[in-house]
């Protein structure tokens, strides 16, 4: 990469609304860099729900964030079509809830333009055996679910294909800042460890919660709080449409049916902006999710848990309100120049998941104008890659092409499944073949397991990375040449993945774990292959 | 955490998998034919996916033998077995064929095939028959069917055994299955003359149909569940009216009544399950408890190579028929490695299966021919059906052993039969 190189736009930021930043902004010419410190993903995109809102659960609260949330919805069922799972929702009634309530909901779903359609709680229960049997209202709504490692990477990969580059693990240390202008960045490769410096007529802050800190480095001040939510995933899918609740939105009252699992979530906690990077989920946490998810579907009761997780929300403060109270879910794009006379410098933030290409559409909107450019924005119209329209083709297909066809649509014809070797499988739960790590490592930015793990599943499944953890390992050591980093790597690989049983290890969970450390501590020698390592360093 | 959670369940305990992968190393299919995924990925993988998305039900399954034998190697109780015989059940588009039909339908056919046994024998066996079978039936031509007894069992009973069963002081009912009844019926009355020895009067059911395990392989579960429902009433009434107990000679009769009734069709056998026994281990636990006596023939000599059918190996039971058989004096027993025959009932009759079942039995009948028997002895009639036609070795039952090896009146003397 030219470090001299002058770029139009660099976006900060390898998240849902950094990729689709750089996405809008390459497909209308610019040059762009993408710049990510860590993975992408590796903030509040990869943790969450994964929930394709309808708008439904805002309608009552914030029309604003409910319209754009259906018109948003409709646009990725047609442009990220192999992302999304046509799921459908409900939001039930219990008995301890007002019914009352469901009227003024369906209200404000119709006023919003969101379909809203009550039906029986008989018919709810036939549709979605799964639901609380108690329910005395049911409404169904257009709610499905969405893959956001997907989603996020097929963007990536739709800008590079328009010319845009991208680097991850490259941690923005500081803003190169000129008379009033911001000229670029200063970044730091946390995988050589070198210092370099990129520069650019304009730079785009999409650090999610991060972007406090990057605005910061401007010398600007963009007011967060950081809210926490804490999530648990199932070990399959008990519920096949999204469950809500139909009352004012509360802890733990969505359940959503995600590729072969589900998810329960969230809690919601104002934390200290220093607390971001700890992503710990306790055991109130737990115990909460836990007590609230058995009341949308009772068998969650008795359901494996694989693993807890948390992610920080980037909830913003409006401008004319420095107290900090009016905090709005709504999209907010600063162009610093006019707000702090800083040119060259844009935040955005706030929003949603869902409304990430609304976000990046105003913000590459905002780019553009400073920039000369007034090609318009066509991300509502052209499919992500492998969201093509499908060739028609009814052939039996085998379980790992399926699988794959799941997670990459149409680029699954790209994935090499004709030898026997590409053919067997590396991770058996999610059914990830030799091709299928062969193609992603080839187009996907992958340079380690944690990498591979969000663009292929390998490691998602029941054994959280038991069985292919090794295989995988193996894999990339032997693409990359480098045996001794793919040691290191499963071990750091292995460690993520107790990190999020640790807060649900009972049972089976707990038992599975066990194995998982037998396996590579005991048999294989993992930590000692690690200590004597770094004993010789 | 709620207490729930720590013993948290899913269907077949399909999530209590901890994916270790036992279950594969010990399937006879998945060791031999690489088109069949194995338990695991056809079990508990495969079930995650298929509740995502029925799409991901594949037709590979039908290669399953239904043996069980990945449930008795899971150390974590995951019905592995049950939960691919029951994806089976929910996604399968293929209707059954002819030929299953005919091979499932082992009561209708049986009926049909005694009444003209020496014909059904002779034209079975006939070279051309076993042609045509092979190329319209997709029956493979190395097999022979069983033959064809002129008298069924039960007609035997009712002639020469019904009328001295109320003398004696305990009763059992007794299930004789398909195989007694139409190809096989001496096993039946070795069970009538080892019972009435040790003081047992041996009844009918008042109905009895097939256990329906062949239907249920070959894909006939609403038929298989209306068979379940009719032996279960006879079978209440036996133990409920009559005090009863059910004994049967088939280890896949009693499995299937016993364990794949609830599990996989459906059909409540609570109160009947705990009275429904193998005859094999009816009697040991009677000598056991001493209850009962055995005496034996002082000339009897045997040499006897043991063969663990897999569903008796899913029972635990074959303890029972081996214990039995060590009281004998004179016989001298081998316990063959527990190794799957490949037949499975009607698995190996098929065409396309012929060489995977063939494979998997190969390591058994090396065994067999290691062991030099005068004899193999099973619970299960498939299994004899296919170490008979592999191996050239007899196979007898462990109640026909029995038969032959008491010293009939001796025994009824010890047991205070009149």
């Amino acid at each position: 990469m030219d470090n001299n190189k002058h770029y139009d736009v660099i976006v900060i930021g390898g998240g849902i609304t950094g990729a689709g930043v750089a996405r809008d902004c390459a497909m209308r010419g610019l040059s762009v860099l993408l710049l990510e410190r860590f993975d992408y993903t590796n903030g509040a995109t990869g943790r969450n729900h994964g929930l394709l809102h309808s708008g439904a659960r805002y309608a009552v609260t914030d029309r604003e964030s409910a319209t754009e949330c259906i018109e948003e919805n409709m646009i990725l069922r047609k442009i990220a079509r192999h992302c999304v799972e046509e799921t459908d929702g409900l939001f039930i009634t219990l008995p301890e809830d007002d019914l009352d309530y469901q009227k003024t909901f369906v209200e404000a779903c119709h006023a919003s333009g969101i379909r809203a359609d009550i039906i029986d709680p008989a018919e709810a229960r036939a549709i979605e055996p799964s639901v609380n049997p108690d329910l005395i209202g049911a409404v169904r709504v257009p709610d499905a679910a969405v893959d956001p490692f997907r989603l996020t990477v097929a963007n990536v990969m739709d800008a590079c294909l328009h010319g845009a580059e991208s680097l991850t693990y490259h941690e923005v240390t500081g803003l190169i800042v000129n008379q009033n202008r911001v000229d670029g960045v200063k970044v730091r490769d946390h995988r050589t460890g070198e210092e370099k410096e990129f520069r650019a007529s304009v730079t785009i802050n999409a650090a999610g919660i991060w972007g406090m800190l990057i605005a910061q480095m401007a010398g600007v001040t963009v007011n967060m709080f950081p809210a926490r939510g804490a999530l648990l995933i199932f070990g399959h899918r008990v519920n096949q449409m999204v469950i809500n609740r139909c009352r004012k939105p509360a802890n733990a009252d969505i359940l959503v049916p995600d590729d072969t699992v589900c998810v329960i979530g969230t809690t919601s906690d104002r934390i200290p902006i220093e607390t971001v990077d700890d992503m710990r989920v306790t055991d109130d946490e737990v115990r909460l999710l836990l007590a609230e998810g058995e009341k949308l579907a009772p068998s969650l009761a008795t359901t494996r848990i694989l693993r807890a997780y948390a992610g920080v929300r980037p909830l913003v403060a409006a401008d004319n309100d420095p107290s900090g109270r009016s905090i709005s879910r709504g999209i907010v794009c600063l162009d610093h120049e006019t707000r702090d006379g800083l040119a060259g410098f844009i935040t955005i933030t706030g929003g949603k998941m869902m409304t990430y290409r609304l976000m990046a559409q105003i913000t590459t909107d905002m780019a553009c104008a400073k920039l000369g450019n007034n090609r318009p924005c066509e991300t509502a119209d052209i499919p992500l890659p492998g969201s093509e329209k499908p060739k028609s083709g009814n052939a039996q297909r085998s379980f790992a092409f399926n699988a794959a066809e799941g997670r990459h649509g149409t680029m699954t014809s790209k994935i090499s499944m004709e030898s026997d070797a590409d053919k067997a499988l590396v991770c058996e739960c999610e059914g990830v073949s030799v091709g299928e790590i062969k193609y992603v490592v080839e187009n996907q930015h992958v340079h380690n397991l944690l990498n591979l793990r969000r663009r292929s599943r390998v490691g998602m499944g029941t054994c959280q990375g038991k069985l292919c953890a090794c295989r995988a390992a193996a894999l990339l050591g032997r693409f990359n040449n480098n045996i001794p980093k793919a040691q290191e790597d499963l071990a750091e690989f292995l460690d993520e993945r107790w990190k999020g049983m640790k807060p649900v290890a009972w049972g089976s969970t707990l038992r599975e774990a066990q194995l998982t450390a037998t396996v590579y501590q005991g048999l294989c020698g993992l930590d000692k292959a690690i200590t004597r390592k770094e004993g010789s360093k | 955490m709620a207490t729930t959670q720590l013993t948290s369940i899913s269907d077949h305990n399909f999530e209590q998998c901890l994916k270790c992968s036992i279950c594969t190393v010990y399937c006879p299919v998945a060791a031999v034919n690489p088109a069949y995924p194995g338990p695991k990925q056809a079990g508990p993988d495969g079930e995650r996916y298929r509740l995502k998305d029925p799409k991901f039900f594949d037709e590979a399954l039908k290669l399953c033998l239904n043996c069980k034998r990945c449930e008795v190697a899971c150390p974590s109780d995951v019905r592995i077995g049950d939960l691919i015989q029951q994806a089976r059940m929910k996604h399968t588009t293929h209707r059954p064929k002819l030929r299953d039909m005919m091979l499932a339908n082992t009561d209708l056919v049986g009926s049909m095939a005694t009444i003209v046994a020496p014909i059904t024998n002779f034209s079975l066996g006939l070279k051309p028959v076993k042609v045509v079978m092979d190329a319209v039936m997709a029956i493979d031509k190395h097999r022979t069917f069983p033959a064809y007894s002129a008298q069924k069992f039960e007609a035997w009973y009712r002639k020469n055994a019904q009328a001295q069963q109320d003398k004696f002081a305990h009763h059992v009912s007794y299930f004789h299955g398909c195989y007694v009844n139409y190809n096989f019926p001496q096993l039946g009355k070795d069970l009538v003359t080892v019972m009435n020895a040790v003081g047992y009067g041996v009844h009918l059911l008042d109905k009895e149909k097939c256990c329906g395990v062949a239907l249920i392989a070959n894909g006939m579960y609403q038929q298989a569940r209306k068979q379940g429902e009719v032996n279960m009433a006879s079978m209440r009434k036996s133990i409920n009216q009559m005090r009863r107990p059910i004994i049967t000679t088939s280890s896949t009769c009693t499995f299937t009544m016993r364990d794949e009734y609830p599990e996989l069709l459906g059909v409540n056998n609570d109160n009947v399950r705990e009275h429904l026994s193998l005859a094999t281990r009816f009697l040991f636990q009677l000598i056991d408890e001493g209850e009962v006596k055995l005496a034996f023939r002082p000339d009897f000599k045997m040499r006897v190579a043991y063969h663990t059918a897999c569903h008796m190996q899913r029972m635990g039971w074959a303890i029972y028929s081996t214990e039995l058989l060590r009281m004998i004096p004179g016989l001298e027993l081998v316990e063959l490695d527990q190794n799957c025959c490949g037949i499975s009932g009607t698995y190996g009759f098929k065409k396309e299966n012929y060489e995977t079942s063939q494979a998997i039995g190969s390591i058994l009948f090396a065994d067999i021919e290691a062991a030099k028997p005068d004899y193999v002895s099973t619970d299960c009639e498939t299994c004899k059906w296919q170490i008979e036609m592999s191996t050239g070795v007899k196979v007898l039952n462990p109640i026909s052993i029995l038969a032959q090896a008491i010293d009939v009146e001796a025994t009824q003397k010890l047991n205070g039969v009149r």
